[in-house]
């Protein structure tokens, strides 16, 4: 691959050079514009990008099927939106073959090659009309789609319910907390941050005690975010420090978290980590993975759903990441009983 | 030369001339000087991300310390990305575009003798110079140069405690761009006023050439929304310097509680932003006047539906200051104020329909000369149509909430500003070349340049959206920690090949550029045959433009093959400058 890499960088430096001392004779007397040779040779030339970027959308399509996010979107919500991108992204495809073909058409079939006159043609109200009020029409379907699929998406105010979850960015990881029998997360600050108390949680707000913080003082690494398919989950976000995002891709969720204000998202999740791994798309995107890190010498892994930081955030902001595991509800009850509220860690 | 002002000396000539085509002249060398700098980084940046775990003679050779061993730190990484966005997206595509092409093109397409204010163009493009002066400097000092992408979001650009850069590189970087905006508050200051006033007889609103139409909207959305850029950055230099709270609040960084209390990073978003949308267009639209003119010049037609294209872009401009929020979906703005922002920003398909449809209409039926202008200038449609129509997903929250941050809009906005508005840029100097320097360019030269341009520009940023609908986020040092992410190391590698080309292919720009200047063959007046009135000044630059009388207006500026009668072209040839009376029984458009 490398190779290759300077065998190219090398032939265009060659060919750059050759042109160069081409240039050097001097000898040609040009047309100032183009000629009749030189319009043909750019006019086939310019059906060959057609051809190019026809080839690379096609190719890109095909060799993407494998490698792009699951079609089995992770939660209830994610379906909505899923719809929607699918009708955009067909709208876009269409709406690119064709106007990309007629740029490149026109191109090579108008090409000066000959001493035919140009059609003086300044002006057409109709044709103008045409494309003013078709994209308007469509844009107008679009917009009424994305707005209602848009306040779906951001609206849990009839969720019933709901599972309420904070989870806390700070340099360079993530952590959580429950919001344990009460449903409702005890008053934090980042000025009551004092020892193991790391979220800066105000223990003497009766809303914190039963609070489940994600493994605080447990000297466990490897931490997990459990949800419970099928139940509706609030996130609350708060940062610590500088601007983070909370990016969950296969549940089409993402929301920045902001230092001095708490932010929120919210979806269902509807499929386990255990149905994922079942999933036909998951499988070929395992595969994939996995092939390549046999090459490299790398142990296999199986899919896992992640939470990653999206907004720049400093230095190790490449690798700021939380696991997590979709569970039935019965499994994430019996899981988050086992897990300790802050009285009786304190 | 007609001397009727004073003795020229090199410093008023060269140096600190009042002269807009030696204005023009500098931005242009300015802007290349910087666009080499912008590219070479990307370039390094893109070994690190197809290469994570190589190590490169080249990166310790060019980043020193920050790349010691042939690799690159994630500080620098991020440095180079911000860098790279900031010097290409203000120094050569709002500086170098706009500044080169306005100055040059104003006053020669109005019929002017020079800008309004010579004095204050002159202070304009120096200030510029020392504005890149400072940007480059910033690279130097020991924490590394600004770090917290060109968006520079505090509190990550606010506190040296978050990343290194956003120590004295960060306060440099503030203050170049202080200074960046003074300059180009007076260029577009200048820029408006000369279009208002200075017009030649005749030169009638509504027969300006498309490219001033294009500067002269460019400049008042510039007028509108550099300011508030500039007090977001002042605002920002009170928190980092002087103990206020405009941006930041509760934060606990590096063991303490800082004392800040009550501020909110999202001001600085929406005042970043309301510069920062705009902008888009401040890069854009120059770019496609350009190409108005140059695709209407080389398919010997007129521009198809002039109104229309003027009406959009002033519909573009005034719907680019109501979307800025389409930058904020996913920051916790209230989901109404996002509704309200996906309906404004989806309408701006419509006018951007429009000029699409257009120039497609233009090509149709033409007799197309394929020279290396119009090549680009097609080129440019071309990007900015596939790069354009990828803003449908963007631009609606709903959709945005899944792709946002990831490099579907790195692709995204690479082709439908970057790419797109650079072609102009090229287009522009192909076409312009022999008013610039009174020399052609190598053709030979611009067509290799074109084609390994737009080959490696697809062969970049198509595959790139694939890589963000994975998911993956974009300002990531490398993707080592994701073993999700590991089947798209190759896909990354074929991108900074292309990108490699890319970068490559303008070292031939460059070659054919210099070499031009001192031994291109010699220009004659009109080259392309044109109607603006730019082709009738002299090849050799005089002071003042015209040696006589300024010419007058009778026409708009795209008579080209108009028949007459009988069918034959008017005044026996295929274009009528807009010079020419018009003549007994012709009809103007």
């Amino acid at each position: 691959m490398k190779a290759l890499l300077f065998i190219i960088i090398f032939v265009v430096i060659a060919v750059a050079c050759w042109q160069f001392v081409k240039l050097l004779g001097l000898t040609k007397v040009e047309n100032q514009t183009a000629t009749k040779k030189e319009n043909n040779i750019n006019g086939w030339l310019m059906l060959a990008l057609m051809g190019f970027i026809y080839g690379l959308m096609l190719y890109s399509l095909y060799a993407a099927k494998d490698v792009l996010l699951p079609q089995l979107s992770g939660s209830a919500e994610g379906e909505d939106i899923d719809l929607l991108f699918k009708l955009t992204m067909t709208l876009i495809l269409v709406v690119q073959f064709i106007t990309q073909f007629l740029i490149y058409f026109f191109t090579f079939k108008y090409r000066g090659i000959s001493d035919r006159k140009a059609f003086f043609f300044a002006d057409s109200h109709k044709l103008e009309t045409i494309w003013t009020v078709i994209p308007a029409v469509v844009l107008a379907g679009l917009i009424i789609f994305g707005l209602v699929t848009w306040n779906n998406v951001m609206d849990s105010s009839d969720a019933e319910n709901p599972l309420v979850i904070e989870l806390y960015a700070k340099q360079f990881q993530w952590e959580a907390r429950y919001a344990g029998s009460d449903n409702e997360l005890g008053y934090a600050n980042v000025r009551f941050i004092e020892g193991t108390n790391t979220m800066g949680v105000d223990f003497s707000d009766k809303n914190a005690s039963d609070d489940i913080p994600l493994l605080v003082g447990e000297g466990k690494f490897v931490k997990e975010l459990h949800l419970p398919k099928g139940r509706k989950v609030i996130f609350k976000l708060r940062s610590q420090d500088v601007l983070h995002s909370a990016y969950m891709p296969h549940f089409r969720a993402q929301m920045n978290c902001v230092p001095g204000m708490v932010t929120e998202m919210s979806f269902t999740p509807s499929v386990t980590t255990a149905e994922m791994r079942q999933d036909k798309d998951v499988i070929a995107k395992m595969e994939g993975v996995n092939a390549v890190r046999e090459k490299n010498g790398e142990e296999s892994v199986e899919f896992d759903y992640l939470l990653l930081c999206n907004k720049i955030c400093g230095a190790s902001h490449y690798n700021m990441q939380l696991k997590i595991v979709v569970d039935e509800e019965a499994d994430f009850n019996k899981w988050l009983k086992e897990q300790k509220t802050f009285a009786q860690i304190n | 030369m007609s001397d009727h002002h004073h003795k020229e000396t090199f410093v008023t000539k060269y140096i600190f001339s009042q002269d807009h085509k030696m204005i023009a002249k500098q931005y242009l060398i300015t802007g290349i000087i910087m666009g080499v700098i912008g590219i070479f980084m990307s370039m390094l940046f893109r070994l690190q991300l197809a290469y994570p775990e190589e190590s490169f003679t080249i990166i310790e050779a060019f980043l020193g310390r920050a790349g010691e061993g042939g690799v690159m730190t994630p500080d620098m990484y991020l440095s180079l990305v911000t860098i790279h966005g900031t010097i290409m997206v203000f120094f050569v595509l709002t500086a170098g575009l706009s500044g080169t092409f306005s100055n040059l093109l104003i006053p020669l397409q109005i019929g002017a003798r020079d800008m309004a204010s010579g004095f204050l163009n002159m202070i304009s493009y120096w200030l510029f110079f020392l504005s890149s002066v400072v940007m480059v400097l910033s690279l130097f000092v020991e924490t590394g140069p600004a770090a917290a992408g060109w968006t520079i979001y505090p509190p990550l650009s606010a506190l040296p405690q978050a990343i290194s850069g956003s120590g004295l590189g960060m306060t440099l970087w503030l203050v170049s761009m202080a200074i960046f905006i003074a300059s180009s508050l007076m260029g577009s200051l200048n820029y408006i006023v000369t279009v208002l006033n200075l017009r030649t007889k005749g030169m009638k609103m509504t027969r300006l050439p498309l490219t001033i139409w294009a500067f002269f909207i460019t400049a008042i959305i510039g007028v509108i929304s550099f300011p508030v850029l500039l007090s977001a950055a002042l605002l920002l230099i009170f928190d980092r310097s002087f103990g206020t709270s405009f941006y930041l609040s509760d934060i606990y960084i590096a063991g303490e509680v800082l004392h800040y209390k009550g501020g909110s990073p999202i001001l600085f978003e929406h005042l970043f932003w309301f510069l920062g949308h705009p902008e888009v267009y401040i890069v854009l639209l120059p770019a496609l006047g350009i190409t108005s003119e140059i695709i209407a010049t080389n398919s010997r037609k007129p521009i198809f539906g002039y109104r229309a294209m003027v009406m959009s872009i002033v519909a573009i401009a005034f719907l680019s200051t109501i979307v800025w929020g389409h930058h904020m979906f996913v920051t916790g703005m209230n989901p109404f104020l996002g509704s309200v922002f996906t309906f404004t920003t989806l309408l701006i398909a419509i006018p951007s329909a429009v000029k699409a449809f257009n120039y497609i209409t233009t090509l149709w039926k033409g007799n197309l000369q394929l020279n290396p202008a119009m090549l680009f200038s097609i080129g440019l449609v071309s990007t900015f149509i596939t790069g354009g129509l990828t803003g449908l997903i963007l631009g609606d929250s709903a959709l945005d909430i899944t792709v946002h941050d990831t490099y579907f809009v790195v692709a995204h906005f690479h082709l439908v500003m970057g790419v797109s508005a650079i072609f102009g840029m090229f287009a522009g100097v192909y076409h312009w070349f022999p008013k610039l320097y009174g020399k052609m360019m190598n053709k030979d030269l611009g067509y290799l340049h074109f084609w390994l341009s737009a080959i490696s520009a697809y062969g970049v940023f198509f595959p790139m959206h694939f890589i963000g609908l994975a998911g993956v986020p974009r300002r990531y040092y490398n993707y080592t920690a994701f073993p999700l992410f590991d089947d798209l190391l190759e896909v990354n590698k074929v991108i900074t090949i292309f990108a490699l080309i890319g970068g490559f292919a303008q070292l031939i720009f460059l070659a054919n550029f210099f070499f031009s200047v001192y031994k291109g063959k010699k220009a004659s007046q009109n080259p392309w045959s044109s109607t603006t009135l730019e082709w009738t000044t002299p090849v050799e630059h005089i002071h003042g433009n015209w040696p006589g009388e300024i010419p007058e207006v009778h026409r708009w500026a795209y008579d080209y093959s108009k028949l007459d009668d009988r069918g034959d072209y008017w005044g026996g040839q295929d274009f009528t400058p807009q010079t020419v009376p018009i003549r007994n029984g012709e009809e103007e458009f």
